[in-house]
């Protein structure tokens, strides 16, 4: 033992090479972990559980400190230039400080969201906030890794607290369901992405992405197996990731199972962590064998564009209808991703930090629509919400307006410039076959805007039952609780609202729920939503600006 | 004694495709969840394979990284299941059928 001390204070003793760690670099996600233990060892110190707000306190703040601390990146990269820093590990680019800010984003108003929902819930305890703000901080670290290997420690930092928070409601059944059909996929799609670096790095002899495509840029090879197996693995694992078809089968179930917030977030986060991982890795340093896999990419966009908006259309549970409209919203970033210029990567960007605020917004409606024990989860529950609370029916027409991509919403210039980053690489196929899935795609996000302004029973619930031949919606369900009325409604149908209309007052049709209960942070969240969507897709410059500033740092 | 490489890396596509097809034909979670450890270490055996062809001690590393993840992924997976299945009698997977559409 004293020999060692010996050995460590004098000067002559054998000296080991450390890195140098740049702080700032690696700031965001630092905060946001260790915001989660600082709160998990405090909690954990009284004897008493702590209440839902401290979670929300806490969350909140490392969410705006780790924003203030993109902020100082943004600054150093802007002024200095992009870096790779921590012996290869982590790239310092404006590319990596876009993802940091839509992460810190979606995670304060997935933090204020939570806290009207777990108070409702009756959940206590910190530990929500806990793995929600360790999720966040695997996503920041995909959107900053220079290595392949730390993209797969960040994607199961995502993941693994994902799945806690996937099975958070225990008092629902669903809810641990959905965490296990996350936890299976998820596991399996993590050990074929693994398998994917391993030949990779057999291939190129390192896991690193600079020496990766250093590698390729020099050493021309005609047909390598390994190499190409490699991507291939690669691409299923992001592929499952990203929900894009038909690696999506988990995420309608999943969406639907776990509790709002958390979807929200996830749809948010993951995706947001999992696209600057995807784009890092295949544009940049896959870039030189980009003729292997743009036609697989072309591919997951055709599919994920049709498959998403045509399936979508069938649902009848909002969750899973947000989720096949997700499935659909992949397919428009994808778009800018089987460009592979600067271009498509800024508006892939772009469509990232938009739908950030659009799917939190939106599922933010939904957490306070789904009302206690999350059962007002049916498309026929919004109807007549116009009359009730007009507000929140007018903030959500605008949020699915936005995802719809109507005109002056963020959502329009998102859409907008994936095709023509497409068009600009004479990608005209994909660019007709996004149009054509949007115009699908708008017809189920107005039915369900049309659903709120309709007076209840009459107009919503005609394409609803027309299109699964099923009988009137308020009858077929009484699994939920709600109250329903027999009678005219019970012939089925056409026939149904006919009668309805003629009969009754559209009133007694399905009986009043009364208002729903909006917390004030998640009105917050809802308005802070709406008015990001108006008003940046008004006066679009300083958001497109500064996703067009994050990719010309891209090394 | 000399063995060719290749074997080794044989070996571990022969275990990859058994964990893959065990995924996805095996119906019991438990053993879902040991033909995803069998996926995990199928690319373990390559990464060691391959650092050793080429010499670079950086893919035996990785392979640590795999590991504990492994490890961690387990430990969260068995509490999601010992949750779900405190009420039921069996672990298998075509009992979850709650959500459909």
């Amino acid at each position: 033992m004293s020999s060692l001390l010996l050995l460590a204070t004098s000067s002559a003793g054998p000296t080991i090479h450390v890195p140098h760690v740049d702080y700032l670099s690696i700031l965001p996600m630092l905060i946001m972990m260790g915001g989660a233990l600082a709160l998990m060892i405090v909690s954990s110190l009284f004897r008493k559980v702590l209440g839902v707000g401290t979670g929300t306190l806490v969350a909140s703040a490392a969410s705006i400190a780790a924003l203030v601390a993109a902020l100082f990146q943004w600054n150093e990269v802007s002024t200095h230039g992009a870096q790779v820093t921590i012996a290869g590990a982590i790239a310092f680019d404006g590319f990596d400080v876009f993802i940091q800010i839509v992460v810190a984003i979606a995670m304060l108003l997935t933090a204020l969201i939570a806290d009207g929902y777990l108070r409702r819930e009756g959940v206590e305890g910190p530990e929500f906030h806990v793995l929600a703000m360790m999720s966040a901080s695997g996503a920041m670290m995909m959107g900053a890794a220079n290595d392949l290997i730390v993209i797969f420690l960040g994607l199961e930092i995502l993941s693994i607290a994902l799945y806690v928070l996937a099975a958070f409601n225990h008092k629902r059944a669903e809810s641990g369901e959905a965490a296990l059909k996350y936890f299976v996929l998820g596991g399996f799609s993590s050990a074929v992405f693994v398998y994917g670096i391993a030949l990779t790095y057999g291939a190129t002899g390192s896991s690193n992405l600079p020496q990766i495509a250093d590698y390729l840029s020099k050493t021309v090879i005609a047909a390598n197996g390994v190499l190409l197996a490699g991507l291939a693995l690669l691409l299923v694992g992001f592929g499952f990731k990203i929900a894009a078809v038909p690696f999506h089968m988990w995420s309608p179930d999943v969406y639907q199972g776990s509790p709002s917030p958390v979807t929200g977030f996830m749809a948010a986060v993951a995706k947001a962590g999992a696209f600057a991982a995807l784009l890092r890795v295949f544009v940049s340093s896959f870039g030189t064998v980009r003729a292997d896999w743009q036609p697989i990419i072309w591919a997951l966009a055709v599919l994920s564009l049709l498959v998403g908006a045509v399936v979508a259309l069938m649902q009848r549970d909002v969750k899973r209808m947000m989720a096949y409209s997700s499935i659909n919203h992949v397919g428009f970033i994808l778009l800018g991703m089987e460009a592979a210029t600067a271009r498509g990567v800024s508006a892939s960007l772009y469509y990232v930090f938009t739908y950030t605020f659009l799917v939190v917004g939106s599922f933010a409606v939904i957490t306070v629509m789904a009302r206690d024990g999350d059962t007002g989860n049916q498309i026929s529950d919004y109807r007549g919400l116009a009359r009730k609370q007009p507000v929140v029916a007018l903030a959500f027409a605008v949020l699915l307006l936005g995802q719809a991509g109507a005109p002056f919403t963020t959502g329009f210039l998102a859409k907008f410039g994936v095709v023509s980053a497409q068009v600009a690489t004479q990608g005209y196929v994909l660019a007709v076959v996004a149009m054509v899935s949007a115009a699908i795609a708008a017809f189920f996000y107005l039915r369900l805007a049309v659903t709120m302004f309709s007076p209840v029973g009459i107009v919503g619930d005609v394409p609803d039952d027309a299109i699964l031949g099923e009988g009137g919606t308020t009858v077929s369900d009484p699994s939920r609780g709600a109250p329903t009325v027999g009678g005219p409604i019970d012939s089925g149908g056409a026939v149904s609202s006919l009668q309805v209309l003629t009969d009754a007052p559209a009133t007694t049709a399905v009986i009043d729920r009364g208002p729903v209960a909006i917390p004030g942070l998640t009105a917050l969240v809802i308005g802070v939503s709406v008015a990001f969507t108006v008003v940046f897709g008004i006066v679009p410059g300083p958001i497109l600006d500064f996703a067009h500033q994050a990719t010309l740092l891209f090394p | 004694m000399t063995i060719n490489a290749g074997w080794y890396l044989s070996l571990g596509v022969v275990l990859f495709s058994i964990g893959a097809l065990g995924v996805l034909i095996r119906r019991n979670v438990l053993v879902m969840f040991m033909c995803v450890e069998l996926m995990l270490n199928a690319a373990n055996l390559t990464f060691v394979t391959f650092a050793r062809m080429l010499h670079d001690i950086g893919g035996q590393v990785l392979v640590f990284f795999v590991l504990v993840v492994a490890a961690a992924e387990v430990v969260v997976g068995l509490g999601i299941v010992v949750a779900i299945f405190r009420r039921r009698a069996n672990t298998t997977a075509d009992d979850l059928h709650l959500m459909k559409g």
